[in-house]
C-alpha cells in the first residue's frame, strides 16, 4: 500500500535526497560551484516526477494525509520553478558567504519540500508539519547574512512566525474540537451536515475560521498580519527576499484556498461569510500596501509593500473563488493565473535587482538613476517587470488583473473591484518612479553593470514568461482552470 | 482598402518610438538627426494612410468600415479582442492627429536643433502620437483607457522634457496628477459599464444603449464618469489648472498638446461615447454647462496674461469649453468640427509663438513688439491664425463657432449669451496679443529658452525655412478647413448621410448666404468689435490700458491670480491637506508604527546583540500585539455583522 503510493511523493523525496547530498558533499569538495548545479538538477528531477504523475486522477494518500491533484501539482511546479530561478539568481550572491554555501542551497531546497507538501496536504496535521518545515528553513535563510540587519530580520520573522503558528494551531484545535476530525474532507462533511443557518450560532466554528485565516494571513502577508514583511524583506539576503515574496506567498495562497474551499466551501452562508472577510481584508491590504509603498526610497522595502498590495489583489480572486461555490459558475482560475503571473514578474524584478545591487552595493532607488546607460538589458528587463506589476499591456500583469477582476465582478464584488482598480492606478506611480529613475535619471558614474550568465538566464526566462503570458495567455488558461476544477461540485 | 491600413496608422509611430529608443539612441547617439527623420517618415506615412482611410470612409455606406478583430484571449468567461473601429469620427481624428503631428515634427527640426535631448524628444513625440492614435482607433473601452493613460504618460514626459528646470518638472507632475483625478471618473465609468453590460466593446455598448438595456441613473453616472475623465484631459473647469503650466515643455509640444493630442482626447472621448450621453439629458446639460462656463471663465483670464503662450493656453481651455458646449447642445459633428478647425489654427498659433521665441528669446509680450518687420512670415500666419480663432468670416473658426452658437441659441439661451460674450473676449485677447507682439517698438527680448544661442545673430530675425513652411501650410488650413462644412458635408459624414442629402446647399450659396442670417452676422460684428477695442487700446492708445486696470483693480487682481484656483489647489488642498495631513500620516505609519528602517543606526553595538536590543525596544511586541488585535477585531466584526 505504502510502496504503491511512494511514486506520488517521489518529487518531495528526491528533492530531500538532493538537499542532504548537497550538505554531505559540501564537507568534502572544494569546488563549490558544483553545489548550485546539483541543486538545479535536484529540482529538475523533482519536476520530472511531477510531470510523470501529472495525469493521474486525484487521489488521497496515506490515510488522507496528502492529496495528489492538479491543484497541488500546479503549485508544486510553480514552487520548483521559483526555486530554480532563485538558485540561478543566487549564483553570484552566494559567493559573498565564505562558509555554509552548501547549507544555503540545502535549506532552500528543504523549504521547497515543505512548501510542496503544504500545497498537497489535506489533513490539519500534515498542513501544520509542512508549514513548520518550510518556515524553519526560511528563518535560518533570512538571517543567513549574519550581519545586524539580517539577524534582526531573522529574529523578527522567527518570533512573529511562531505567534502566527500558534494562532493557526489554536484555530485548528477549535475545528478539531468541534468536528473530532483532522482530515479536511471529513471536517467538510461534518460542517455540511450542521443544522445551522448562521455563523453566530456556532462560535467554535467562527473562532476556528478566524484564527485559521489569521494564521495563513501571516504567510500571505494580509493586513493586519503583514507588519513583518517590510523589515524581513529589507534585512534578508535579497535572493531570499525574492523567494519569500513568491514561493512562500504562492504556497500560502495554495493552502488557504484549499482549506477554505474544502472545509468551509459549503453550506452557502459559510462561504459567503469567509469570502466577505477575505474581501474586506483584501481592500484594506491593497490600500495599505500601495499607500505606504509610495513613500519608500529603498527598493527592497518598496517591493515589500508592493508584495502586500499584490496579495490584496490575489485575495480578491480568493473571495471570488469562495463565492462561486454552490453556484452554476465555474470556479474562477483568476487567483491561480495571477500567482503564476506574479511569480514570474516579481522574480524577474528581483533578479534584476539582485544583479544590480551585487554591483552597486545599494538598494536605494536614487542609485538606480540612469541605469539604462549602465546596463540597458537589466534596466529593460526590470522595466518590463514593473509594467507587468502595474498591470499594463502587453504583459502578464494586465491579463492576470482582468482575469481576477472580471471574475470578481461576475460574483457581485464590483465594489471591491472599483477599489482594486483605483489601487492599481496608485501603484503605477511608484512602479514608474523606479522606471523613471532608470530611464531619465543621470547616472552617478558611467561604470557598467553586468550580470553573470545564470542571472541572465533566469531574468530572460522570467521576462519571456511575462510577455508570453501577456501576449498569448490562452496557452496557460487551460492549466489554471484545470487546477481549480477539483473544487467544483 | 486593405484591413492593415488602420493598424499601420498606429503601428508606424509606435515602431518609430521603439526604433529610436532601442536602436538609434543606444547605438547611434552621434547622429541625432536620424531620430527626426525616422519620426517624420513614420508620421508622414501614417498621415498619408489616414487620408486614405478618410477617403474610404467617405465613400463607404454608412460611413463605417468593417475591420475584423483579432481574437486575443479568453479570460474567465470574458472574450477579449483587439480591434480597431473605423467610422467617420475615427477617420477625422486620425487625419487631424497625424497631420498636426507631422507639421510639428517638421517644425521641431528647426526648433529643437542642437538640444542635447534631441533623440529623446523625438522618441517621446512618436510615443505620444502613437498613444493618441491608439486611443482614437481602439474599439474597446479597456484599450482606450490604456492608451488614454499612455497619452497622459507622453504628456508627462514631454511637458517635463527639460526636467532640470524645476518649473518644467513641477508642471509635468501637475499635469499628471490633475488629470488623474478625472481618470478616476473614467475608470469608475468603465467598471460600471462592465458590471452592467459585461462587455468592453464599444460597438456592443452602442447596441445596448440603443436597445434600451442601459438606461436611467446608471447611464447618467456612466456618462458623468466619462465626462470627468474628459474634463481632466481637456482641461475643463475645475480641472483646467494644469494646462497653462504645461507650456513649460518645448513649444512644439505645446502645439501638439493644445491642438491634436492631449486635450483633444477628452473631446474625442465624449464624442466616442456620444450615444451614452444623448440618452441622458442630465449628462448633456452637465457637458453643455461646464463647457460654456469654462469658455467664458478661461477667456476672462486670457485678458490679463502677459505671456504669449499663457494667452494661447487659456484660449485653448476656452475653445475646448466651446467644443464641449457644441457636443452638449448640438452633436458629435458640431463639437468635432470645431476640434477639427481649432487643431489647425491653434497649432499654427503655438508654432508661431515658438517662432517668436526662437527669435526674441522670450514669451513675455511686454519684451516684444515690432516683430512684424523682422518676421513677416510669422506675422502674417499668426494674424491669420488669430482671425480664424476670433471667428472672422470666411476663415475656418467662423464656421464651427457659428454652428455652436446656432445650436446653443435654439437649445439654451443662457449658455448662448455666455458663448456670445466669449466671442467678444476671444477676439479682444487674441488681438491684444498680436498688437503687443508684432506692432509698436521692439523692446529687447531675452535669451532663448533652449539650445544653441550662439548661432543666433543678435536681434530679432525670421525663423529658418523648416519652421516657416509648416506655419504657411497650417495657415492655409486655418483659412480653408472650415469650408468643408459650408455645404453641410461634414455634418453629413457624422449623421451617416451617404449621398443625396449631403449637398443640401451649394457651396457659394452657403459661403456667402451665411452672411444674410442675423446670428452669424451678429457674432461677426461682436468679434470685430473685440478686435477694434484691442486696436483702440494697444495701437491707437485712445484708451489707456493702465487706466482701465487701475479702475478695476480688484477684478484685475482676481484675474491675474487666475481666480486663485491654483492657490486653492496647491496651498490649501495639496500642502495643508495632503502633505501635512495624509502623507505625513503614511510616513509616520512607516517610521513609527512599523519599524521604519532596519538600518540598525539606533544602536552602536554590532552583531546580533543589537537585534535583541531592537526587540526590547518593543517593535516586535507591537507587531505581535497587532496580530492579536487583528484576530480579535475580525472575530468581533464577524460576530456582529456576519
Amino acid at each position: 500500500m505504502i510502496m504503491e503510493h511512494i511514486q506520488f511523493i517521489a518529487p518531495e523525496i528526491s528533492l530531500l535526497c538532493f538537499a542532504l547530498l548537497i550538505v554531505l558533499l559540501d564537507l568534502f569538495i572544494t569546488q563549490k560551484r558544483v553545489l548550485p548545479v546539483l541543486s538545479v538538477i535536484g529540482a529538475i528531477v523533482a519536476a520530472t516526477f511531477i510531470i510523470v504523475i501529472w495525469n493521474t486522477p486525484p487521489v488521497g494518500l496515506f490515510d488522507k494525509m496528502i492529496s495528489i491533484d492538479p491543484f497541488g501539482l500546479f503549485f508544486k511546479l510553480l514552487i520548483l520553478a521559483a526555486t530554480v530561478l532563485v538558485i540561478l539568481a543566487s549564483h553570484n550572491y552566494v559567493l559573498k558567504f565564505n562558509k555554509f554555501q552548501g547549507e544555503y542551497y540545502a535549506l532552500l531546497m528543504l523549504s521547497a519540500v515543505g512548501l510542496m507538501l503544504l500545497v498537497s496536504a489535506i489533513n490539519l496535521i500534515t498542513i501544520y508539519v509542512a508549514l513548520e518545515l518550510s518556515s524553519i528553513s526560511l528563518y535560518a535563510l533570512v538571517s543567513f547574512l549574519k550581519d545586524k540587519k539580517s539577524s534582526e530580520a531573522g529574529l523578527k520573522y522567527l518570533i512573529l512566525g511562531g505567534v502566527a503558528s500558534a494562532i493557526l494551531l489554536y484555530g485548528m484545535a477549535f475545528i478539531f474540537g468541534l468536528t473530532g476530525n483532522t482530515c479536511l474532507t471529513c471536517i467538510a462533511e461534518y460542517v455540511r451536515g450542521m443544522p445551522f443557518k448562521d455563523l453566530q450560532e456556532v462560535p467554535a466554528l467562527m473562532i476556528g475560521l478566524v484564527l485559521i485565516i489569521a494564521g495563513f494571513g501571516f504567510k500571505i502577508a494580509s493586513v493586519p498580519f503583514q507588519m513583518w514583511v517590510p523589515d524581513v524583506y529589507e534585512g534578508a539576503p535579497t535572493t531570499i527576499t525574492a523567494y519569500l515574496s513568491v514561493a512562500s506567498k504562492a504556497a500560502g495562497f495554495g493552502v488557504i484556498a484549499r482549506v477554505l474551499m474544502t472545509v468551509f466551501g459549503l453550506p452557502v452562508w459559510l462561504h459567503n461569510d469567509w469570502a466577505m472577510i477575505i474581501a474586506v481584508l483584501a481592500a484594506i491590504t491593497m490600500t495599505v500596501g500601495n499607500l505606504v509603498a509610495i513613500v519608500q526610497t529603498n527598493i527592497k522595502r518598496l517591493f515589500g509593500y508592493s508584495s502586500i498590495a499584490q496579495a490584496g489583489y490575489m485575495m480578491v480572486g480568493l473571495a471570488a473563488m469562495g463565492l462561486t461555490m454552490g453556484t452554476k459558475e465555474n470556479v474562477t482560475g483568476g487567483l491561480i493565473f495571477f500567482l503564476l503571473s506574479y511569480t514570474l514578474t516579481n522574480l524577474g524584478a528581483f533578479i534584476a535587482i539582485i544583479a544590480i545591487s551585487n554591483k552597486i552595493n545599494s538598494d536605494e532607488i536614487e542609485d538606480y538613476n540612469g541605469m539604462i546607460k549602465r546596463s540597458p538589458l537589466l534596466a529593460l528587463g526590470l522595466t518590463i517587470c514593473l509594467i507587468s506589476l502595474a498591470g499594463l499591456p502587453p504583459t502578464a500583469g494586465l491579463i492576470a488583473k482582468i482575469y481576477i477582476f472580471s471574475g470578481a465582478v461576475n460574483m457581485g464584488l464590483a465594489w471591491l473591484v472599483v477599489i482594486a482598480v483605483i489601487n492599481s492606478v496608485i501603484s503605477a506611480y511608484y512602479y514608474f518612479k523606479i522606471a523613471k529613475a532608470m530611464w531619465l535619471g543621470t547616472p552617478v558614474t558611467e561604470e557598467k553593470v553586468d550580470a553573470s550568465w545564470p542571472e541572465w538566464l533566469a531574468l530572460a526566462a522570467c521576462v519571456v514568461g511575462v510577455l508570453a503570458l501577456g501576449v498569448v495567455p490562452g496557452l496557460f488558461m487551460n492549466l489554471t482552470t484545470a487546477a481549480v476544477r477539483i473544487f467544483g461540485i | 482598402m486593405p484591413m492593415q491600413v488602420p493598424w499601420l496608422i498606429f503601428l508606424l509611430p509606435f515602431l518609430s518610438f521603439l526604433m529610436i529608443g532601442l536602436v538609434l539612441r543606444p547605438f547611434l547617439p552621434r547622429y541625432p538627426r536620424l531620430a527626426g527623420y525616422v519620426t517624420i517618415g513614420a508620421v508622414g506615412i501614417s498621415c498619408a494612410l489616414s487620408f486614405w482611410v478618410l477617403g474610404a470612409v467617405i465613400s463607404s455606406p454608412g460611413h463605417m468600415l468593417p475591420v475584423d478583430d483579432i481574437r486575443w484571449a479568453v479570460v474567465g468567461n470574458l472574450e477579449m479582442h483587439i480591434g480597431v473601429m473605423v467610422d467617420s469620427l475615427t477617420a477625422v481624428m486620425v487625419v487631424v492627429v497625424t497631420f498636426i503631428s507631422l507639421m510639428v515634427q517638421i517644425y521641431s527640426q528647426g526648433y529643437m536643433k542642437g538640444d542635447p535631448g534631441y533623440m529623446r524628444y523625438y522618441a517621446f513625440m512618436s510615443l505620444f502620437t502613437a498613444c493618441m492614435l491608439g486611443l482614437v482607433l481602439a474599439n474597446n473601452i479597456l484599450f482606450m483607457f490604456v492608451f488614454w493613460e499612455g497619452v497622459g504618460l507622453g504628456s508627462y514626459l514631454l511637458i517635463g522634457f527639460w526636467f532640470h528646470k524645476p518649473s518644467a518638472a513641477n508642471a509635468a507632475k501637475k499635469a499628471f496628477i490633475v488629470t488623474r483625478f478625472g481618470d478616476l471618473g473614467f475608470l469608475a465609468a468603465i467598471l460600471i459599464l462592465f458590471a452592467t453590460t459585461g462587455t468592453f466593446d464599444t460597438g456592443e455598448i452602442y447596441k445596448l444603449v440603443a436597445a434600451g438595456t442601459l438606461t436611467g441613473t446608471t447611464l447618467t453616472w456612466v456618462a458623468i464618469g466619462i465626462f470627468a475623465g474628459a474634463c481632466g484631459k481637456s482641461a475643463q473647469f475645475p480641472l483646467h489648472v494644469w494646462l497653462p503650466d504645461a507650456m513649460e515643455g518645448p513649444t512644439p509640444v505645446s502645439a501638439l498638446i493644445h491642438a491634436a493630442t492631449m486635450v483633444a482626447a477628452g473631446v474625442f472621448l465624449v464624442a466616442r461615447f456620444y450615444p451614452i450621453f444623448s440618452h441622458s439629458p442630465e449628462a448633456m446639460l452637465v457637458v453643455a454647462v461646464i463647457g460654456a462656463f469654462t469658455a467664458i471663465f478661461a477667456a476672462s483670464i486670457g485678458f490679463v496674461m502677459n505671456d504669449i503662450k499663457r494667452v494661447l493656453a487659456y484660449s485653448t481651455i476656452s475653445q475646448l469649453g466651446y467644443m464641449m458646449l457644441g457636443l452638449g447642445v448640438g452633436g458629435v459633428a458640431i463639437g468635432i468640427f470645431h476640434l477639427f478647425n481649432h487643431a489647425f489654427f491653434k497649432a499654427l498659433l503655438f508654432l508661431g509663438a515658438g517662432s517668436v521665441n526662437h527669435s526674441s528669446g522670450t514669451f513675455d509680450m511686454r519684451l516684444m513688439g515690432g516683430l512684424r518687420k523682422s518676421m513677416p512670415w510669422t506675422y502674417i500666419t499668426f494674424v491669420i491664425g488669430s482671425l480664424s480663432l476670433a471667428g472672422i468670416w470666411p476663415l475656418a473658426g467662423f464656421w464651427s463657432k457659428d454652428e455652436i452658437l446656432m445650436n446653443a441659441f435654439s437649445n439654451n439661451p443662457t449658455l448662448f449669451v455666455l458663448a456670445l460674450i466669449t466671442v467678444f473676449m476671444t477676439a479682444f485677447y487674441m488681438f491684444r496679443a498680436v498688437f503687443m507682439t508684432f506692432h509698436g517698438e521692439y523692446k529687447g527680448g531675452a535669451p532663448s529658452e533652449h539650445g544653441d544661442h550662439d548661432e543666433h545673430p543678435q536681434g530679432p530675425h525670421e525663423s529658418p525655412a523648416v519652421m516657416v513652411v509648416p506655419l504657411v501650410i497650417l495657415a492655409v488650413m486655418a483659412v480653408c478647413s472650415g469650408w468643408i462644412n459650408v455645404t453641410g458635408f461634414f455634418n453629413g459624414l457624422f449623421e451617416g448621410d451617404v449621398e443625396g442629402a449631403v449637398h443640401k446647399i451649394g457651396f457659394l450659396e452657403g459661403f456667402f448666404g451665411t452672411l444674410t442670417h442675423p446670428l452669424p452676422l451678429a457674432s461677426l460684428l461682436i468679434a470685430l468689435a473685440g478686435i477694434f477695442l484691442a486696436f483702440a487700446i494697444y495701437i491707437k492708445k485712445w484708451i489707456s490700458a493702465e487706466k482701465i486696470t487701475n479702475a478695476v483693480r480688484p477684478l484685475y487682481t482676481l484675474l491675474s491670480h487666475k481666480y486663485y484656483m491654483d492657490d486653492l489647489y496647491e496651498n490649501v488642498i495639496v500642502k495643508t491637506f495632503l502633505y501635512n495631513g495624509l502623507f505625513k500620516l503614511f510616513a509616520m505609519f512607516d517610521t513609527s508604527v512599523v519599524d521604519g528602517t532596519v538600518n540598525g543606526t539606533a544602536s552602536a553595538a554590532s552583531s546580533a546583540g543589537s537585534a535583541l536590543k531592537k526587540l526590547q525596544n518593543g517593535q516586535t511586541q507591537v507587531y505581535a500585539f497587532t496580530i492579536a488585535l487583528g484576530v480579535v477585531a475580525i472575530a468581533v466584526v464577524v460576530y456582529l455583522f456576519g
